[in-house]
């Protein structure tokens, strides 16, 4: 089976309903999507396939068919870091740091398909990724920034 | 017992050894001999010492002994390093150093003490300093109860400027001129003339100097990193770019991965199993039962994945373990044992006559509980375990590394020189890794397999049901009012004990007498009051359970802030004036009047619907008050806004004492809100974050931190903001609907948005 993930094509041997995480973290060595639950309720999992985020937990690899899977290890440019991730270290977000890959997965694709959101719009959309460290004041802190960075362009 | 006091005097010394290459700074033991840790690995002249610095010609490590689990730990011992040395800490190797007795932890039981953290008297000092020499004669390295900054902040200071002053004189000897003419800057030595000598290529002339042990720590008015507003976390940005690698991400060439399904009565033993639908599925290579840590069956596969399908597939048949099967039998047990003289287990308050006042006239009464709590970090319980005839090499996130070194030990028959902890980055923890149930079964698995790298990983269900859990409890509370005041405070609290079991399952050991744990949080409250009693009863063990973030105060600070708000209204006073008037310590009641004028308390009522609630627990040495405003709306009840205000004596690392603290707050909401374990059959009932809700974004109140430095001494605060939070929030909804809830969580008397 092929898929791509991060610009590279690989070529695994596994059943096709494995789930895409288990793929990417046990055969491939991709280890910055995290396995928190195995039930989409955490959204540590989160990475992007064809833009969107998805929970690699429940989605089965046989079921990717083209899309191009993106990691937090692929979401930064060669020379820069992806702006929501400046804003995570501006704002010191992390602190044990195990969601971080899906909060800032699911921050990136969110301000992608909303650039200027609204309060109620980034809770909304960020709830879905638990934190138990409790991160959230500075998660919305940092979304926020992250959206004034984009529009400045 | 004379003994006890010199070691207690002589708390650690610095100094410093030869090693391949270059030399070591750190600490030598000054009582017994102990063995050096990194013997192993290294040559002959770095037995010596147990090192906080090493510098050879390529490059600076510092050694972090103090367990990561998201705290910052790791962080600012760094820091705390560097600030003497002079050297940007993003400029080394940072390590965490393998396991050994002299990075015991002095501070670890200090909130056992008999003496409220409050009394800084000489006679409570000398109990403390006694204290603080248990640990080092258990060789206790172990990472728990905020203790690592009070632990390390001299140590690891004086480390740095051993080690500055050391390369100091290796320069001033080199170049002919005074140490003290010679000043350092970024890792180098800077002499008169202004040319500067990396640390690194003094590394070997500075092995065969004597260390400069005279040295004088710095002002903290002369700091460059402690302190300061900027300080950064070394390990953010390969938190944000996915290349932190935590236990569970690690791999080895040949490495095999396991998974388990153990009995969900702890302690009970495995019937019988029946794997023949497991036997044929993808993956699978090997099926065994393991006895060790709690009795399960295990798979072991060519993936995570397909061992934890393959579990899924076995049907076990149980043994039940030796506790009650229900919640329901567990209260009744908890609720049998309160005010039974029978079970009495210790009495630290009893001021006034409690009995002479509650004998006469009315006399107001309610009774609280408070439910199981899992841990439940973000990462899962793991280990790889590689065991062959030579060595057993153990990666886990762990704060008990040398429990984890003795028990693989004796499970593989190796001497504990050649087992290797290697303790890795953690995903939270909140307490689940002072347990070592998956490592002990991971040895267990990794012995059956001699050469290949075993990685256990726990699935979520797994790691839910086998969490030694918070303990359950139930209080008692009897109190009375004369004269708008709070008069008579008499409360009892029902709880098994923690700590013996705790430490019998690392150790073999029992620790004798009371279990302070079960009214820590509510005997040691820096008030005063006429009539104030405080009792622990001791009920039968059962769920066998564990620390738990904040530990006795997680509980004990709900039972005694929100039954003293119960008594200031009865007297119809103040929330916040009453408590001022009845605490005793200067401290305490600016943290008070603080969180007071930064809420612009006018009163618990903030119009129709609204409310706010303060409340006060002392933990781990640090007063801490914190007030929540909601508002009851048709969807329910809404948090609005916080504030936290705590005093740690210093702060070092401004920005994550913030986060420290309104993280414990956001912890303590989850629990206190939403979450709860309930037994059936002897197993929780919730296994998955889909029954056991955290707190979510939107759930989460807009949050204000200020920070007080008046405290004497300095304390951690990875756990003193997480007492105060339930009581507020508590305090609050009494004061916007009238509806008192004494027990948690909250969800079962009250809707939220």
């Amino acid at each position: 089976m092929r898929l791509t993930v991060n610009g590279t094509e690989h070529e695994v041997d596994v059943e096709p309903d494995m789930p895409l995480l288990w793929v990417l973290r046990d055969e491939l060595n991709i280890t910055g999507p995290k396995y928190g639950c195995g039930i989409a309720q955490c959204g540590a999992c989160t990475v992007h396939v064809d833009g969107l985020a998805v929970r690699a937990c429940q989605l089965a690899v046989g079921d990717l068919a083209d899309g191009a899977v993106t990691t937090i290890e692929g979401l930064a440019q060669p020379d820069s870091l992806h702006v929501v991730q400046q804003a995570w270290i501006d704002h010191q977000v992390a602190q044990c740091g195990y969601c971080q890959s899906g909060q800032i997965m699911q921050a990136a694709a969110f301000l992608d398909l909303n650039p200027e959101p609204t309060d109620e719009e980034i809770d909304a959309a960020m709830s879905a990724i638990l934190c138990r460290c409790g991160t959230y004041p500075r998660i919305r802190a940092a979304v926020h920034a992250a959206a004034a960075k984009l529009q400045e362009g | 017992m004379a003994s006890v006091g010199k070691i207690a005097r002589r708390t650690f010394l610095i100094g410093s050894a030869a090693i391949a290459g270059g030399v070591a700074f750190g600490a030598y033991m000054v009582n017994r001999p102990i063995a050096n840790p990194l013997l192993e690995d290294l040559a002959e002249g770095e037995a010596a010492i147990t090192p906080f610095v090493k510098i050879t010609r390529d490059g600076v490590t510092l050694i972090t002994p103090r367990a990561d689990k998201g705290q910052g730990s790791y962080s600012i011992q760094a820091y705390l390093i560097a600030e003497e040395l002079d050297m940007d800490p993003k400029d080394t190797i940072r390590d965490p150093g393998l396991p050994g007795p002299a990075y015991y932890n002095a501070e670890v039981m200090a909130e056992g003490s008999p003496l409220p953290a409050y009394d800084d008297s000489a006679t409570a000092e000398t109990i403390r300093s006694v204290l603080r020499v248990v640990p080092k004669l258990f060789a206790l390295q172990m990472t728990g109860g905020s203790s690592t900054v009070p632990d390390m902040y001299e140590k690891l200071r004086h480390a740095g400027a051993v080690a500055r002053e050391t390369l100091k004189q290796a320069a001033a000897n080199r170049t002919g001129t005074p140490r003290s003419a010679l000043r350092t800057e970024d890792g180098h030595v800077i002499t008169a003339d202004g040319t500067a000598i990396a640390y690194t290529e003094l590394a070997a002339e500075a092995a065969a100097l004597e260390p400069i042990t005279d040295v004088t720590l710095r002002d903290p008015k002369d700091w460059r990193y402690l302190g300061k507003p900027g300080l950064t976390r070394i390990d953010m940005e390969p938190k944000c770019t996915g290349a932190e690698k935590y236990g569970i991400d690690l791999a080895f060439d040949g490495m095999l991965f396991a998974s388990i399904c153990a009995n969900p009565g702890i302690g009970g033993a495995l019937e019988r199993y029946d794997a023949s639908a497991a036997e044929t599925m993808p993956g699978v290579r090997k099926i065994m039962a393991v006895k060790a840590g709690n009795a399960g069956v295990a798979v072991i596969a060519t993936n995570t994945w397909y061992a934890i399908q393959a579990v899924n597939a076995i049907d076990c048949t149980w043994v039940a373990p030796a506790y009650p099967a229900s919640s329901a039998e567990i209260f009744d047990a908890l609720e049998a044992a309160v005010d039974d003289p029978e079970t009495l287990d210790h009495r630290q308050r009893d001021e006034g006559d409690v009995e002479a006042a509650l004998a006469e006239g009315a006399v107001f009464e309610a009774q609280y509980r408070i439910p199981y709590l899992a841990h439940a970090p973000m990462e899962p319980m793991n280990a790889i375990v590689r065991v062959t005839d030579a060595r057993v090499d153990i990666w886990t996130g762990t704060q008990i590394p040398l429990f984890i070194k003795t028990r693989a030990a004796a499970m593989s028959g190796m001497e504990a020189e050649r087992v290797f902890v290697h303790v890795q980055p953690m995903g939270g923890s909140f307490g689940h890794k002072l347990e070592m149930t998956h490592v002990e079964q991971a040895v267990e698995i990794a012995l059956s397999m001699k050469g290949t790298p075993i990685k256990l990983t726990w699935s979520r269900e797994e790691d839910m049901t086998h969490d030694y859990p918070r303990p359950a409890s139930v209080m008692h509370g009897r109190g009375k009012v004369k004269d708008g005041k709070v008069d008579t405070f008499d409360i009892s609290v029902s709880q098994s004990a923690m700590a013996p079991g705790w430490f019998g399952r690392l150790s073999g050991l029992t620790i004798p007498g009371p279990d302070a744990t079960i009214t820590t949080g509510s005997w040691d409250q820096p008030f005063a009051i006429p009539n104030y009693r405080v009792t622990g009863y001791r009920a039968p063990d059962m769920v066998p359970v564990s620390s738990w973030r904040s530990v006795g105060a997680s509980g004990n600070g709900f039972y005694h802030d929100t039954f003293l708000d119960e008594l200031i209204h009865q007297a119809g006073a103040d929330p916040l004036e009453e408590r001022l008037r009845l605490c005793m310590h200067a401290p305490s009641r600016k943290v008070l009047e603080t969180v007071g004028a930064l809420s612009n308390w006018d009163g618990p009522s903030m119009g129709e619907n609204r409310g706010r609630g303060v409340a006060f627990c002392m933990s781990f040495g640090v007063p801490t008050a914190q007030v929540i405003e909601v508002t009851n709306t048709e969807l329910g009840i809404r948090l609005d806004k916080a504030y936290i205000v705590a005093d740690i004596g210093r702060v070092l690392d401004p920005r994550n004492v913030e986060a420290q603290l309104f993280g414990g707050l956001i912890y303590a909401l989850s629990h206190a809100i939403n979450s709860e374990l309930t037994y059936e059959d002897y197993g929780p009932v919730q296994t998955n974050y889909h029954a056991y809700e955290g707190l979510r974004l939107y759930q989460t109140p807009q949050i204000e931190v200020q920070v007080l430095e008046e405290m004497p001494g300095i304390r951690g605060v990875g756990e003193p903001g997480v007492p105060p939070a339930a009581p507020a929030l508590g305090n609050a909804i009494f004061a916007a609907t009238g509806q008192r809830i004494r027990e948690m969580p909250f969800n079962k008397h009250i809707d939220f948005v």
